[in-house]
């Protein structure tokens, strides 16, 4: 075959396969998206991380402002260390509370964080002191079924004893 | 009592030949990696068999791509939407792919498509004596002819395992977005939050790197040890594709426990 012909084609399919790398880099791993641009790590105790997990979106008013770095754990107080990255560009102030909140009723769970009204700013190295733990199941229906059961204990009373 | 002692010969001579086999395969696995690489001395050589094992696979990769990726797709929402997840569609069918299937079908297919013709090719020129006349115009054939293949098949393996990939990401969103009507935001979305570069695209690519020299090492021994005639080619072509596959799949589990076991 001619030489210029074959030169020609596998420079396309060389293009073809390095495209088709770029396309999984930019548009399947998000490469380059997901970085922040420069990022103050801050860190927030739980008593109960729930599912979070490293990697998981950092949230203010639904809008990614960060990433979870590492959840570590502390055997002092016994509670969750979340070390969190957050986008030097937003600013947000000392009192921030941070909350495990999950998107959608079985999806992913993230950090949600609402800013306070203080006028110092978080700075790289501090610490989130209001936290509001992940929500778990079985807490919550062993709430509802204490709380059922203390409503109904008082009629069941004036009704006359057990049935 | 005689046959016991037989029995025991046979015995020992097979764990020999086994023992000198691997070492005779290992030796010749350093000689194809020094030579692929004294072979891009050569880029022309290199070139010419990029396009008989590269492009060539391009259609048939291309192809089977996008199907695999309709069916991830399909089966894929089926199941997640049991679990009303189907916005998960996007992370199954992209994690599915870059890690395992992209690597692995690609590898399969590539063995019976470039596979075999490699191995028959070599078998020929040994057969129709081609080789032993480049030997007597000294001309190494192990450089000239082997190197450069295995160079070619080194560097087309991934390239076409990204373009499986590629494509079937392609192919999952056709029947995942515009034919079903999963929402086109959440597929790219989730897809996007849950493949980390480095822990599963450049895994795919270090498994497709892997694959590739063990098709191409299995395609080019066969071919060389090939009986020269038309019954040894036969066979020795039917070798490859056996040998490598299972080779493949073999490789698959433990390169998946080593990089995804722990996690």
């Amino acid at each position: 075959m001619d030489r210029k012909k074959t030169d020609g084609l596998v420079g396309l399919f060389v293009l073809a396969g390095v495209g088709a790398a770029v396309f999984l880099a930019l548009r399947v791993a998000n490469l380059g998206g997901v970085e922040l641009g420069d990022a103050i790590e801050v860190r927030a105790r739980f008593d109960n991380v729930g599912g979070l997990k490293p990697r998981a979106p950092v949230k203010s008013a639904g809008v990614t402002v960060g990433r979870v770095q590492s959840i570590g754990f502390d055997d002092k107080s016994y509670q969750a260390v979340v070390t969190l990255s957050l986008d030097r560009r937003f600013q947000f102030p000392k009192d921030t509370s941070a909350k495990i909140l999950t998107s959608g009723l079985l999806g992913e769970q993230y950090l949600g964080l609402e800013p306070g009204g203080d006028s110092a700013m978080l700075e790289a190295g501090s610490t989130i002191s209001m936290t509001q733990s992940a929500v778990v199941l079985e807490n919550l229906i062993s709430q509802f079924l204490y709380s059922k059961a203390a409503d109904s204990a008082p009629s069941t009373g004036a009704s006359g004893g057990p049935r | 009592m005689l046959g016991m002692t037989q029995h025991i010969t046979q015995l020992g001579q097979s764990v020999r030949e086994g023992v000198s086999n691997t070492g005779r395969a290992s030796r010749y696995l350093l000689r194809l990696l020094l030579g692929a690489f004294r072979a891009f001395g050569r880029p022309r050589l290199i070139v010419d068999q990029l396009h008989f094992v590269g492009n060539r696979s391009v259609a048939i990769i291309v192809v089977s791509g996008l199907f695999v990726g309709f069916v991830l797709g399909l089966q894929g929402y089926y199941t997640l939407r049991r679990y009303g997840a189907e916005q998960a569609l996007g992370v199954l069918v992209a994690l599915s792919l870059v890690r395992e299937l992209g690597p692995v079908v690609t590898a399969l297919l590539f063995a019976g498509r470039a596979g075999t013709s490699l191995t028959a090719e070599i078998g020929l020129m040994k057969a129709g004596e081609q080789l032993a006349a480049m030997e007597m115009m000294a001309v190494d054939p192990f450089q000239r002819v082997l190197a450069p293949r295995f160079a070619a098949v080194l560097l087309s393996m991934p390239l076409l395992a990204a373009l499986f990939s590629a494509v079937g990401v392609l192919g999952g969103w056709l029947v995942g977005v515009p034919m079903i009507g999963v929402d086109d935001g959440a597929f790219w979305s989730q897809m996007q939050g849950g493949v980390d570069f480095v822990d599963d695209v450049l895994n795919g690519v270090v498994k497709s790197l892997v694959f590739g020299l063990t098709v191409g090492f299995v395609a080019l021994l066969t071919g060389w040890d090939a009986l020269p005639t038309p019954e040894g080619v036969a066979r020795a072509t039917t070798k490859t594709v056996v040998v490598s596959s299972l080779a493949v799949l073999g490789l698959d589990f433990l390169l998946t426990a080593l990089m995804f076991g722990t996690r």
